[in-house]
């Protein structure tokens, strides 16, 4: 096949690609999902699936969902989501951090195809970009831990070195700082965002450090499981996970994509999709607090429940000053509030945290 | 009853015809399992083995099978050089790492500059990176008699805690807003390893995989080297009276076999996957071994088998998300494959007789 063949066919696929919509009106749309762990992985992908099924079950006959789990982040996403647009696909999300790339290249081979990337900053005509403030729950959570540890250790399971992480990390200390001074935290690099095996392995790891609370930025329920053994406490991460509960689940920060998925697919069925950029939180329902369970004493459950309701109401924002950076320096004012544009890229810890970000 | 009886040597036609058998053996209870799973047997069979050759799509698809393959091939080839010789070297994985840091960092170190030999520098720096780490079990076994099996596998992990700590520190991106990995090397026109030709799925990894390929073929049938490398490993003692140097043919095996992974690595991130990044090597340093045995150790087999290799992770992934088969049920689609293919094997070396045994 010559090069003019070639983009003819491609230009030929796309145009298919982009006809039923216009042609067919009771024809279902189809929407692609990838996912970068298998979808039963109790977590991060299992979250985005299941919504992907509310989505599913919301729109009936209208919708036809594609999707393939466990898909590396490079070339072979690419792969994946361009079959899905050759398929016929008209939106395709890619659910992780690593698909941005891959997806800013594909977005750029098939203008006519709409596709949204969970988790990073990079937009185009027909890609959006959507995250949720996780570390808004953090602060929830953070506050629970802080009252709770009776060593005054609180381990954080982080994944990877990201902004996302860092926030956690800094939110998480930050309110159980406020509840309880002498706190100190101790955070574990997995490198992986789902291990069970990695999981366990460093959770153990920082209750030998003496951690009696552990919260995961990982996604299996590994943590939870040598939480339950250790006698420890821990949270739900990414789901519920109140198979748990009482203890050591104590609550969870729960992702909330199925809302999302539904208004989009329905401007994609509208003819009113269009780019954006969203960081949606407690507040917009993308990010829930999972019930806080018996284990908690009942003016610790209050407290933690006020701050979720001041996070939903908008009148409180967990990085509000005074804060320092780590090295001392100054960072917010007291009752300076960060921006979005600092929050995004956040690259350092806050004063008081006794750890380092990997190099 | 049936006996299994040594052939004085090996048969001809099973060590051509075990690969084939094994195929189609997989196809049959592959497509059970699929049946089982409550999908059409011969749609999924049809949409892993043909659409992506010959299917709607496949002017997309046979791109992407060069593209998956190539790397494959390439550290395949340099492995089947020890292999032949009884030289294990398993730690392919950790040096197509190295060979991508050494040729991505020598390329980011001339960021933004634009100058023609960029390029032929990273490639020169990818196979010295990957020859490098190969050395360290080669001359570990050479002077201290370790097993370089062992040393090689293990140093695939000192490989990705030295990528991890590229990835956050050195070569972090500084334009990343924080998040780990590289600057873009596919973005950045000196290092960038583009699909040569559009929609054929041709990048210089692809033309690298081919003319080594060749080459190896031309040194296993035609150069005395070759020779010795097969003798080595058929009969270690001739060879000594022969005037082989066991260590020699060590350092000279894992070198070459380093160098190719390195080479293949340093293609990949600066064409398909794009950038150096945590968890970039996606397991194709184990997977050549596989294809290495699976092509018999000759060049033009893993040429083969390492497209058919492709082709199951290609059109698995279709049939995945086409017929919403679970990615597990490919993983073992694909597991068969080399089960079936160790069992047929055993023909080679052996046949199957009926013995009729006497009533005592």
């Amino acid at each position: 096949m010559n090069r003019r063949t070639l983009l003819t066919s491609v230009a030929a696929a796309t145009a298919v690609a982009s006809l039923p919509r216009i042609a067919l009106a009771q024809a279902p749309v189809k929407v692609g999902y990838i996912y970068v762990g298998p979808k039963n992985d109790g977590g991060w992908s299992q979250h985005h699936a299941e919504a992907v099924a509310k989505a599913k079950a919301h729109f009936g006959d209208k919708v036809e969902i594609v999707e393939q789990e466990t898909v590396p982040e490079g070339a072979d996403a690419e792969r994946v989501m361009t079959q899905m647009a050759l398929g016929g696909a008209q939106l395709i999300f890619a659910t992780s951090f690593g698909y941005m790339e891959p997806t800013l290249n594909v977005a750029g081979k098939f203008p006519n195809v709409k596709f949204e990337h969970a988790t990073g900053y990079k937009t185009a005509p027909n890609m959006s970009a959507y995250n949720a403030r996780f570390y808004e729950g953090r602060a929830v959570c953070g506050t629970i831990a802080g009252r709770m540890t009776k060593s005054n250790k609180i381990g954080y399971i982080a994944s990877f070195p990201i902004p996302e992480v860092i926030q956690g990390i800094n939110s998480t200390y930050i309110h159980a700082k406020k509840v309880n001074p002498a706190v100190e935290i101790k955070v574990v690099w997995a490198f992986t965002w789902f291990d069970p095996a990695k999981e366990a392995d460093a959770t153990q790891a920082l209750i030998d450090q003496g951690c009696d609370v552990v919260l995961a930025h990982t996604d299996s329920t590994a943590p939870l499981a040598t939480l339950k053994k250790a006698g420890a406490y821990g949270f739900g991460q990414a789901g519920d996970m109140i198979e748990y509960a009482p203890t050591p689940r104590l609550s969870s920060v729960i992702d909330e994509w199925a809302p999302y998925y539904i208004e989009r697919i329905q401007a994609l069925l509208d003819g009113t999709w269009a780019s954006q950029n969203v960081w949606y939180g407690i507040k917009e329902g993308m990010v829930g607090i999972g019930a806080i369970s018996d284990a908690v004493p009942a003016e610790v459950k209050a407290e933690a429940e006020a701050l979720r309701d001041s996070i939903a109401a908008g009148t409180y924002k967990p990085f509000t000053g005074p804060l320092n950076k780590q090295d001392g320096s100054a960072w917010l004012a007291d009752g300076e509030v960060a921006g979005d544009d600092v929050l995004s890229g956040l690259s350092f810890y806050v004063e008081g945290i006794d750890a380092e970000i990997p190099k | 009853m049936l006996k299994l009886e040594k052939r004085a040597s090996p048969s001809t036609f099973w060590t051509w015809a075990a690969p084939v058998v094994a195929v189609a053996l997989t196809m049959v209870v592959g497509g059970l399992m699929f049946a089982a799973l409550g999908k059409n047997p011969f749609v999924a069979i049809r949409t892993i083995f043909w659409d992506p050759l010959f299917g709607e799509f496949a002017f997309y698809f046979r791109g992407q099978l060069l593209v998956k393959a190539a790397p494959v091939i390439l550290i395949a080839v340099g492995l089947s050089l020890g292999f032949r010789a009884g030289i294990w070297n398993i730690g392919a994985e950790g040096q197509y790492i190295m060979g991508a840091l050494f040729g991505g960092g020598v390329g980011l170190a001339f960021y933004p500059a634009e100058h023609w030999f960029i390029f032929p520098l990273c490639i020169l720096a990818a196979a010295l990176g990957g020859w490098l780490w190969g050395m360290i079990p080669a001359i570990l076994k050479v002077r201290f008699r370790t097993n370089e099996i062992l040393v090689s596998l293990l140093l695939v992990y000192v490989a990705q805690a030295f990528l991890a700590s590229m990835s956050l520190g050195l070569l972090k991106n500084p334009e990343g807003q924080g998040f780990p990995g590289s600057r873009s090397l596919a973005q950045y026109p000196a290092t960038a390893n583009p699909e040569l030709i559009a929609g054929t799925g041709i990048h210089w990894g692809v033309i690298a995989a081919a003319v080594v390929v060749l080459l190896t073929w031309v040194l296993l049938d035609r150069h005395i080297l070759g020779f010795q490398i097969k003798l080595a490993g058929q009969a270690p003692r001739a060879a000594r009276f022969a005037g082989v140097s066991p260590s020699r043919l060590v350092l000279l095996c894992m070198g070459v076999s380093g160098a190719l992974a390195g080479l293949a690595g340093f293609f990949e991130v600066a064409g398909p996957a794009g950038q150096i990044k945590i968890g970039f090597n996606v397991g194709y340093g184990f997977s050549a071994i596989i294809v290495a045995f699976l092509g018999r150790l000759s060049p033009l087999g893993i040429l083969l088998a390492g497209l058919l290799m492709a082709l199951t992770y290609v059109g698995g992934e279709n049939a995945s998300t086409n017929l919403g088969l679970p990615s597990a049920a490919i993983q073992a689609f694909q597991g068969m494959l080399l089960f079936f293919l160790l069992a047929v094997d055993m023909f080679t070396n052996y046949r199957l007789r009926l013995v009729r045994r006497r009533v005592a």
